[in-house]
């Protein structure tokens, strides 16, 4: 009986010791596969020849350098650059007012805070779509101020090549400023209101306790979004693909427009894949620095 | 609970098994799903169904067919294709080259398809000297569609060539009206581009230029006077068009809000739509200065190598169906373009295809008949993708004539 009863909690020792990895070892598996394998795919895609399938006849870097001498790839990426640090800077800011002015204990608060939420619960086709209609010349704003007598009145963004891009960062930022908000109101409500407090009775005045206390300790939560952010900006597609079309002409075009463009659309694949590529680097580029710092910090915790 | 289960994987199994062992049955991607196009495909269904061949309907919708050639390629690369696709021009040939597509040369010899079809078709349809393809239609894109209503009010007449056409958009405009119905989408931009190419270049320097992409034609003076005209047309173009769809131009021409639209064949099916009479309340001319020549865009199926010799009789049976004069009346009425085959009753058809049919043979004959590189037709989607960019780059802004003609040259060149 002892036996037996010892042998079945060897069985359950072992199960439990077992379990979390048997649980977790198909995500894993699918992991590994889906994601790494398919990275070092593409990767290894992005030096052959390939065009409408995969063909496995090494080229080198010859797609690289193809890519890098295509004038549509150097608007994508300038765009990028444009719509990345516009659409981070400005959801960042309209985020944290938002979320600093929602933290005075006004009445309402959750409603406002649900309505100021609620665009991140709409898809960016949708967002696209609205906002298209939103700044089209014939049927948007510019008709509607037209229509209250100011008939000089012009609002063409979206149809001119040089400011399409901003109209992309305004709906965007529509999007994702009450998402920021959130992000920010959470970290402002972990604030230990005794530092606020120590501040006051050191003299400092509203803004300066802002500035010099409460700012600072939510370091992690501006880090947070950041990433959150641009991670958001280098895999935009949707939001183009509705909103502009890449037009006019491929003015408003992002590099994951061009990626799909090319690898699915115009059969050349080993273009797509190189650009495929350098958006991972990119994606890189950001979140390995943020990686290495908070790894740094749990070590050093 | 055990028989359930064993129960529930039989029922899988034999829905997977189910479609390898049912006998003669032809599985077709496309993606005509939307009004006249899914009733010509309906049509093909029927009379293939009267003759013993079950269909199985694999339509993926989305416009070009992007969506469709995706999922093709998937399936093909894990070794289980349709029947046939819906592939078109230069696409036939990658496809072949990839080792996909079954010969379907004697049913194609039994039906004396080399005399049925005009050769620049035959060729597209061919790989390696053997038909893989069967066409089912002939659009033709250089269409010039205007509103007379519009014309008269602004004293202008139809133009003929491009000067006549820059002299007769300017006095619709000055009348108030768009002289150029147009959407600024790429591959429109490209449909205009390739009519200036064709009009101002004639149809000898649009096939070495953009069909055969010989060097020395494309970096040429013709060229530049091409991307002239071509710019010439950006004022005749109202403010709101980027990305405005096709359709929503053709009705701007149908309420006379415009003068003209440069668009293939499938813009006349609006205007029946809207209870308009071709000749009397719009006009179809080719497009200026090009009205010996004929700018085709051929739908067409490919045909995908089958291991099941019964579906492969099947496949033959569907390649015979769709070249036979019944299929391609009622697809061709349909879908408001031509049958590609060559010799038939017309009464059925209405003036704008009697000229669409006039044209297509007669530019058979001089040499004015090529293939569409702004729909695919030309050359591979690579290099059409290169010309499409430049080309809706250029209309979009203020490039000089020389600048859009070195950003041809280079980007065809890397392209290829």
């Amino acid at each position: 009986m002892t036996q037996n009863a010892h042998k079945r909690s060897g069985i359950a020792d072992l199960l439990e010791a077992w379990l979390p990895k048997i649980i977790l070892a198909p995500t894993t598996l699918a992991m590994i596969v889906c994601m790494y394998g398919f990275i070092l795919w593409t990767g290894a895609l992005s030096f052959t020849k390939s065009r409408m399938l995969p063909q496995w006849e090494f080229v080198g870097f010859l797609q690289f350098e193809k890519l890098f001498a295509n004038p549509r790839w150097d608007v994508a990426l300038s765009n990028l650059v444009v719509f990345g640090f516009l659409f981070i800077a400005i959801s960042l800011l309209i985020g944290l007012l938002l979320a600093i002015f929602l933290d005075q204990k006004i009445r309402g608060e959750g409603a406002i805070r649900t309505i100021y939420l609620y665009p991140m619960a709409v898809s960016f086709v949708v967002t696209g779509t609205a906002w298209k209609w939103i700044l089209n010349p014939g049927l948007g704003i510019e008709k509607l101020v037209r229509d209250f007598g100011f008939t000089d009145f012009e609002f063409r963004w979206l149809v001119d090549q040089e400011m399409a891009i901003y109209t992309i960062v305004i709906a965007a930022v529509w999007q994702s400023s009450g998402f920021v908000m959130a992000m920010f109101l959470a970290g402002l409500r972990g604030v230990d209101d005794s530092l606020v407090k120590a501040a006051q009775i050191d003299g400092a005045n509203a803004w300066q306790s802002y500035w010099h206390v409460i700012l600072p300790i939510l370091r992690p939560v501006f880090f947070s979004a950041i990433v959150i952010l641009s991670h958001i900006a280098i895999k935009s597609f949707d939001l183009v693909q509705a909103l502009t079309g890449g037009g006019p002409g491929y003015a408003s075009d992002l590099p994951a427009n061009f990626m799909y463009t090319f690898a699915f659309n115009r059969a050349q694949m080993g273009i797509g894949a190189a650009s495929a590529m350098i958006m991972l680097f990119g994606v890189l580029a950001i979140l390995v620095p943020y990686l290495y710092s908070e790894l740094r910090g749990s070590n050093r915790g | 609970m055990l028989k359930k289960s064993i129960a529930a994987c039989v029922a899988a199994a034999s829905v997977v098994i189910a479609p390898m062992t049912q006998a003669s049955e032809v599985e077709v991607l496309h993606w005509w799903t939307s009004g006249g196009e899914a009733k010509s495909v309906a049509y093909l269904k029927e009379r293939l169904e009267g003759k013993g061949v079950s269909w199985k309907d694999f339509a993926v919708a989305g416009g070009g067919g992007e969506n469709a050639m995706t999922v093709l390629k998937s399936r093909a690369v894990s070794g289980n294709p349709p029947t046939a696709a819906q592939i078109k021009g230069p696409s036939i040939q990658e496809w072949g080259e990839l080792g996909f597509l079954a010969s379907i040369d004697d049913v194609a010899k039994t039906n004396k398809w080399d005399s049925l079809l005009p050769g620049v078709v035959s060729d597209v349809m061919k790989y390696d000297g053997k038909y893989v393809a069967a066409p089912v239609n002939v659009h033709r894109v250089n269409w010039l569609w205007a509103n007379p209503e519009v014309f008269k009010k602004a004293g202008a007449s139809i133009p003929t060539t491009w000067a006549d056409f820059i002299v007769q958009a300017k006095k619709i405009k000055d009348a108030g009206y768009i002289a150029l119905a147009h959407g600024g989408q790429a591959w429109q931009d490209a449909t205009v581009f390739e009519a200036v190419v064709l009009g101002v270049g004639g149809p000898e320097y649009y096939q070495k230029a953009f069909v055969e992409l010989d060097m020395k034609a494309l970096d040429s003076k013709t060229t530049e006077e091409v991307f002239k005209v071509f710019g010439e047309l950006r004022q005749f173009v109202d403010a709101n068009s980027p990305g405005r769809d096709w359709n929503v131009a053709t009705s701007m021409v149908i309420n006379g809000e415009a003068a003209m639209q440069i668009m293939g064949d499938w813009a006349k099916g609006e205007f029946v739509v809207a209870g308009k009479k071709p000749g009397t309340d719009f006009v179809c001319v080719a497009s200026p200065g090009t009205s010996n020549a004929f700018t085709f865009n051929v739908d067409s199926f490919a045909f995908f190598k089958q291991s099941d010799s019964e579906n492969q009789k099947a496949q033959k049976a569907m390649a015979q169906e769709i070249l036979g004069s019944d299929f391609q009346k009622v697809f061709n009425l349909n879908k408001g373009s031509i049958p590609a085959r060559l010799g038939m009753a017309r009464d059925e058809f209405d003036t704008c295809a009697h000229d669409s049919m006039n044209a297509f043979v007669s530019s058979a004959q001089t040499g004015g008949l090529v293939p569409s590189f702004a729909h695919g037709m030309a050359v591979s989607e690579a290099v059409s993708g290169a010309i499409y960019d430049v080309a809706t780059n250029y209309f979009n802004s203020d490039t000089s004539a020389a600048e859009g003609k070195k950003q041809l040259v280079a980007a065809v060149q890397s392209a290829m």
